[in-house]
C-alpha cells in the first residue's frame, strides 16, 4: 500500500512539473493547468485512500466547503483584482501550514528520539514560522491592494531593529523549543513564536509601498512554497517537499525578475520605503512645457499614424480602461495599422498583470510584447500611447545617471515620432521622480480618466475613420 | 501693384517664375499679373492657361515689364532686361548675391529693390518658401535620371531566364536635400545605395531613406550654421579620400552634391578615383556650377573619361521644368504672401521680419547683403557627449566573480552538506536530496515560463501549493486528539479553497488568451 501511495505521489509530482512547464507558451498553458488538476486529484485520492475510513466524512465536508468558497471566489474575481486574489490565496497556504505544523506538534502518534526528534522539531518550528509570516504578510498585501489599508509604506521608528529583534527572539525560542518534548512550557514557547512571526509578517509587508507589491506577492508566493516544503519535511512526505520546492523557486524567480525590472536589489525592496534612504529627488530641474492635446488631435494623430504602440501601466487597471483600449486596438487594426503593446516587467501590481487584463479585453496575445522585444522598435513607430504608466517610461532612467531610478530598464517611448500620455494629472509616479518625458518636444498630454478619454477618441475616430476602413 | 513674369532668356533655362496655379494665388493677394508671351511654354504652361487664371499676356518683354512694381524671375536679369525694369520696382529671383556684387551694384544704382531667393534663411518658418530646397530636391531626382539615362544597365537587380542582372551600386556624396532626394530616387529604382556626409546628424535621415551610411573612423562634426556643412580638417579629408578610393572600385554611379556656402565646391572625386571606376560607370556632379566635386567635371557638359561618363549639367531643375516651375512659383507665392500682410496688392519690405530681412539684398538703393546670421539653426546643436553615462554603464556590469570565491562558496556548501549528512537521520537526508533536486528542477522549469503568463503561473502555483492538504489529510481523524483533528479539518478546508480557487481562476485566465 505504501509503495502504491508513493508511486501515486511520484506521478502527481511529475504532473505538477509538467503543469508549470506547460506555462512556457500560450499554446500549452491550458494543458498545463489540466496536468496540475490531474496531479492534485491523484495526490488527494492516494492520500485519502491511505487514511482511516472513519475520517472520510470529515474530509468530504471540509473539502466541499473549501471548494464552494474557492470556486465562488475564483468565479467572482475581476481580472483587475487578481493581485488581491493571489495574495489572499497565499495567506490560505500560510494558514494551512501553520495549522498543520501545530497539528504535527500536537500529534500524539509521533514519538521520536535523538536526532530524528531534533530534526522533526526544527521542521515544525520552521514550518510554523514561515507559514505565519506568509499568512499575515499576505493578508496585509491583500489589504493594501484592496485599498483596505493605505498603500503607503508604514515607517515605524527603528523598524529594521524591530525586525531583527523579532527574528532573534524566534531563534532563541527555537533553540529552547527544539530539544524539548511536548509539555505545557513548549506549547507556550511555540505560541509566543507563532505570535511573533504573525506580527513580523504584518510589519514586514506594511513597510513596503503599493507599487512594490509585484515583488512582495512573488516573494510571498515563494514563502508559501517553502512553508509547504517545511511541512513536507515534518511529515516525511516527498510530494510536499517537491511541490514546495517548485513553488518556492517559482516565487523566487518571479521576485528576481521584478527586482531586475526595477533595477533594485531584493533586499532594498524587502526592507521597504522607497526613496526614504537618501535617494535624491529631482525637483524642478526640468525645463520646458508640457503640451496638452485634445480628443480631436489624438484622433487625427491615430488616423495618420501607420504604426502605434500602446504602453499600459497600473493606471489602465485603475481606470478599468482595458476594454476601451481593446476597442481602439480593434478599430486601428481594421484600418490596417500596426498596433502593438509594450509591457514593462513591473507594470501593474502582479507579474504579468497587464497581459491578463489585455487578454480579458480580447486583445490577441501575439501583439502584446515584452519590453526587450519592443524597445528597439520605438524609433520606427509613429505614435505611442502611454496609458497610466509613468516611472516605466521615464527617460531619466537612461539619460540621467544621478536620478533615483537611474539604470532601471524603461520603455524608450520618447524615441517614437510622437508620444501621447493619458494621465489624470502631472503628478509624479510611485518613485516620486518627475518625468521629463512629459516635457519632450514630441510628447503630448491628454489629461483625464483614461477610459473616458479613450472612448471619446474612439467616438471621434468612428466618424473620421470609417471611410478609410471602407476604402481599404 | 502689377507683377511681371518675363520669359527666361538664359540659355538652357526652361523654368518660369509663375504658373497658372500661382497666378491665382497672387491675384488673391491683390496683385494683377502680366505674363510675357510664351513665358511658360517650355515648362508646358500655355498662354491660354495663364489667361484663364486671370493673367494678362503681353507680346514682348518690354511691354511685359512696363509699369511693373514687382518682377518675378528665375535667373538673374541680363543687362538688357535690367534696363527695362522700372525704377523703384522690386525684383525676386536667384541672384547669387555672393558671386554677383556687380549685379547688386547695378540694381542699387537703378534703385531696384531685390530679394534673392537663395538668401531666404533656412529656418522652420521659411521652409514653405525655401526655393533652394525645392530645386535641390528636383536636382537630386534628375541627377539619378541623368545617371540612369547614361548608364547601360538596370538599376534594379533581377533574375531572368536570360540570366542574373546585378543591381546598380550608387554612391551619393553629401546628404543634403539633393543628396537625400537622389538616395530616395535611386533606392526606389532598385539600386543599392550608399551615402556619405561629414555631418553625423544626417545618418538617421540617410538610413530612413534606405541607404547605407558610410563613415570614416575620425570623429569630427561637420555641421556649420544654417544646416550647411563646414570645411573639414586635413586628417578627416584624407580618411574620406581613402574611403572613396575603396568605393570607387565598387560603385557604378556616383552622385556628388557637396557644397560649402560661399566657397568653390570641394574636390572629392579625384581623377584617380574616376580612372579606377568600371567602364560604363557614371558620375553626376551637382556642384558643377561651383567648380565641381569631380576633377573631370566640365560645367554644362557631359564628358567621357576612361569610359566613365561625367555629367556636369548645372541646371538640372530646368530639365524637369514643369515640376520645378510649379514648386518655385509656389515658393514665391508664399514669400509674397509674407511680403503682403494686408493682402492689398502692395508689398512691404519689413526688415523686422527675419525672413524678409534675410532675403533682401538691395533696398532703396542700398546693398543690404550679407544679412545678419540667422538666429536659429534648423538642426539643434549636438550636445557634448558626457563621459558620466559611460561610467554608470560600466559600474552596472556584474562584477565577475573570482574563481577563488566560487571555490570558497562550494567548499563551504560542501562542508555543510557533509556535516548535515553526518548528524541528520538517513530519512532526512533522502528527503533533503529530493528537496534540493526539486529546487533545481523548479528553477529550470520556471525560467521557461513566458512573462505574459506570470499571473497564471502565480495562480497555478497557488493551487498547487494547496498540496499541503495532504499534510492535513494525514492528520485528520486518525490521531485520537480532537484538537489535532480540528486543526487538520480547518487545514483541509483552507487548502481546498486554494486548490479549487487557484485552478479555476487559472482556467478562467488562460481561456481569455487568444491569438
Amino acid at each position: 500500500m505504501n509503495g502504491m501511495i508513493s508511486m501515486a505521489y511520484l506521478f502527481s509530482a511529475v504532473m505538477f512539473i509538467l503543469s508549470l512547464g506547460g506555462l512556457s507558451s500560450h499554446e500549452t498553458a491550458r494543458r498545463g493547468n489540466l496536468y496540475g488538476m490531474v496531479g492534485m486529484i491523484v495526490a488527494i485520492g492516494a492520500t485519502v485512500a491511505g487514511i482511516a475510513a472513519g475520517a472520510y466524512w470529515l474530509v468530504a465536508i471540509a473539502m466541499a466547503v473549501g471548494a464552494v468558497i474557492g470556486l465562488t471566489l475564483a468565479k467572482r474575481v475581476a481580472m483587475t483584482q487578481m493581485p488581491q486574489m493571489v495574495a489572499l490565496l497565499h495567506s490560505f497556504v500560510g494558514l494551512a501550514a501553520v495549522l498543520i505544523g501545530w497539528g504535527g506538534f500536537l500529534d500524539p502518534r509521533v514519538s521520536l528520539t535523538g536526532a530524528a526528534h531534533l530534526v522533526h522539531n526544527t521542521e515544525i518550528y520552521l514550518g510554523i514560522f514561515i507559514g505565519a509570516i506568509t499568512l499575515t504578510g499576505s493578508l496585509v498585501a491583500f489589504g493594501k491592494l484592496q485599498g483596505l489599508i493605505s498603500g503607503k509604506p508604514l515607517m515605524l521608528p527603528a523598524r529594521h531593529w524591530l525586525n531583527l529583534a523579532a527574528i532573534l527572539a524566534c531563534v532563541v525560542l527555537g533553540a529552547l523549543f527544539i530539544p524539548s518534548d511536548l509539555n505545557p512550557g513548549t506549547v507556550i514557547n511555540l505560541l509566543i513564536m507563532t505570535s511573533i512571526a504573525l506580527l513580523l509578517g504584518i510589519h514586514l509587508i506594511a513597510a513596503i509601498g503599493g507599487a512594490d507589491m509585484p515583488v512582495v506577492i512573488s516573494m510571498l508566493n515563494s514563502y508559501s512554497g517553502w512553508a509547504a516544503a517545511a511541512t513536507g519535511f515534518m511529515l516525511s512526505n516527498d510530494l510536499l517537499i517537491v511541490v514546495g520546492a517548485l513553488v518556492g523557486s517559482s516565487g523566487a524567480i518571479l521576485s528576481y525578475i521584478m527586482c531586475r525590472g526595477m533595477n533594485r536589489s531584493f533586499i532594498s525592496v524587502i526592507l521597504g520605503g522607497f526613496g526614504s534612504d537618501g535617494g535624491e529627488v529631482a525637483e524642478g530641474e526640468i525645463e520646458g512645457e508640457a503640451v496638452a492635446t485634445s480628443y480631436d488631435e489624438l484622433a487625427a494623430d491615430l488616423e495618420s499614424a501607420r504604426s502605434v504602440i500602446i504602453v499600459p501601466g497600473f493606471g489602465m487597471a485603475v481606470a478599468h480602461a482595458q476594454q476601451a483600449v481593446s476597442d481602439l486596438t480593434d478599430r486601428l487594426r481594421k484600418q490596417g495599422k500596426t498596433v502593438r503593446f509594450g509591457i514593462h516587467p513591473v507594470a501593474g501590481r502582479l507579474p504579468g498583470h497587464m497581459n491578463v487584463l489585455l487578454a480579458e479585453a480580447n486583445v490577441p496575445y501575439d501583439i502584446v510584447l515584452e519590453m526587450e522585444e519592443i524597445n528597439d522598435d520605438f524609433p520606427d513607430t509613429d505614435l505611442v500611447l502611454v496609458i497610466g504608466a509613468n516611472d516605466t517610461v521615464n527617460p531619466d532612467a537612461v539619460e540621467k545617471p544621478g536620478s533615483p531610478i537611474a539604470g532601471m530598464p524603461v520603455l524608450e517611448v520618447w524615441k517614437a515620432g510622437k508620444v501621447v500620455i493619458l494621465k489624470r494629472s502631472m503628478a509624479s509616479g510611485y518613485a516620486g521622480v518627475a518625468n521629463p518625458l512629459f516635457y519632450k518636444e514630441n510628447a503630448r498630454m491628454l489629461f483625464g480618466d483614461a477610459k473616458e478619454s479613450l472612448q471619446a477618441v474612439l467616438a471621434k475616430l468612428s466618424k473620421a475613420g470609417q471611410p478609410v476602413a471602407a476604402e481599404a | 501693384m502689377i507683377i511681371a513674369i518675363p520669359r527666361e532668356t538664359a540659355p538652357g533655362e526652361a523654368r518660369v517664375a509663375a504658373t497658372p496655379q500661382s497666378v491665382k494665388r497672387l491675384r488673391e493677394l491683390g496683385f494683377s499679373v502680366v505674363v510675357e508671351k510664351g513665358a511658360g511654354t517650355r515648362a508646358s504652361f500655355t498662354d491660354e492657361a495663364y489667361i484663364e487664371a486671370g493673367a494678362e499676356v503681353r507680346g514682348d518683354i518690354k511691354q511685359c515689364l512696363e509699369g511693373a512694381g514687382l518682377v518675378l524671375k528665375v535667373q538673374a536679369p541680363t543687362d538688357e532686361e535690367l534696363a527695362l525694369i522700372p525704377e523703384g520696382a522690386t525684383l525676386v529671383a536667384f541672384l547669387k548675391p555672393a558671386q554677383n556684387a556687380e549685379l547688386l551694384q547695378k540694381l542699387a544704382d537703378k534703385k531696384i529693390n531685390a530679394l534673392a531667393v537663395e538668401s531666404i534663411p533656412r529656418i522652420s518658418r521659411a521652409q514653405k518658401m525655401d526655393a533652394l530646397s525645392s530645386m535641390a530636391n528636383i536636382a537630386g531626382y534628375r541627377a539619378v535620371i541623368e545617371a540612369a539615362h547614361n548608364f547601360g544597365r538596370f538599376f534594379t537587380g533581377q533574375i531572368t531566364a536570360a540570366g542574373r542582372i546585378p543591381p546598380a551600386k550608387v554612391l551619393v556624396i553629401g546628404a543634403g536635400v539633393a543628396g537625400l532626394s537622389a538616395i530616395g530616387t535611386a533606392k526606389s529604382m532598385g539600386a543599392v545605395v550608399r551615402a556619405f556626409d561629414t555631418r553625423a546628424e544626417v545618418r538617421e535621415q540617410v538610413e530612413s531613406m534606405g541607404a547605407e551610411f558610410l563613415t570614416v573612423d575620425i570623429e569630427e562634426e561637420g555641421s556649420g550654421t544654417g544646416g550647411y556643412a563646414k570645411e573639414m580638417s586635413k586628417e578627416f579629408i584624407e580618411a574620406e579620400m581613402a574611403l572613396f578610393r575603396e568605393q570607387a572600385k565598387e560603385v557604378d554611379i556616383v552622385i556628388t552634391t557637396a557644397l560649402i556656402p560661399g566657397k568653390p565646391a570641394p574636390k572629392l572625386w579625384l581623377a584617380d578615383m574616376v580612372d579606377s571606376m568600371a567602364e560604363g560607370s557614371v558620375v553626376v556632379d551637382l556642384a558643377a556650377e561651383m567648380g565641381g566635386n569631380c576633377d573631370y567635371t566640365v560645367a554644362d557638359e557631359k564628358v567621357v573619361k576612361n569610359g566613365v561618363t561625367i555629367i556636369g549639367y548645372t541646371n538640372l531643375p530646368s530639365r524637369a521644368a514643369t515640376q520645378s516651375s510649379s514648386l518655385y512659383a509656389t515658393n514665391l507665392a508664399h514669400l509674397l504672401s509674407d511680403l503682403t500682410p494686408e493682402k492689398n496688392g502692395e508689398i512691404n519690405i519689413n526688415f523686422d521680419d527675419e525672413v524678409i530681412r534675410g532675403a533682401t539684398v538691395v533696398k532703396s538703393g542700398e546693398i543690404t547683403w550679407p544679412p545678419p546670421p540667422p538666429k536659429i539653426t534648423a538642426q539643434p546643436k549636438p550636445v557634448e557627449k558626457k563621459p558620466e553615462p559611460q561610467v554608470a554603464v560600466e559600474a552596472e556590469k556584474p562584477k565577475k566573480k573570482s574563481p577563488l570565491s566560487i571555490l570558497a562558496f562550494w567548499a563551504v556548501a560542501g562542508a555543510l552538506l557533509l556535516w548535515l549528512g553526518r548528524v541528520a537521520p538517513a530519512e532526512f537526508v533522502s528527503h533533503f536530496t529530493v528537496f534540493v533536486l526539486s529546487i533545481f528542477v523548479g528553477w529550470q522549469v520556471i525560467w521557461n515560463v513566458t512573462h505574459a503568463l506570470h499571473t497564471p503561473l502565480m495562480s497555478v502555483t497557488n493551487a498547487i501549493s494547496g498540496i499541503v492538504i495532504v499534510g492535513a489529510l494525514l492528520q485528520v481523524g486518525a490521531t485520537g486528539s480532537w484538537l489535532v483533528t480540528l486543526l487538520a479539518f480547518v487545514g483541509v478546508l483552507v487548502a481546498s479553497i486554494n486548490i479549487f480557487g487557484g485552478f479555476f481562476v487559472t482556467y478562467r485566465m488562460l481561456k481569455m488568451f487568444r491569438r
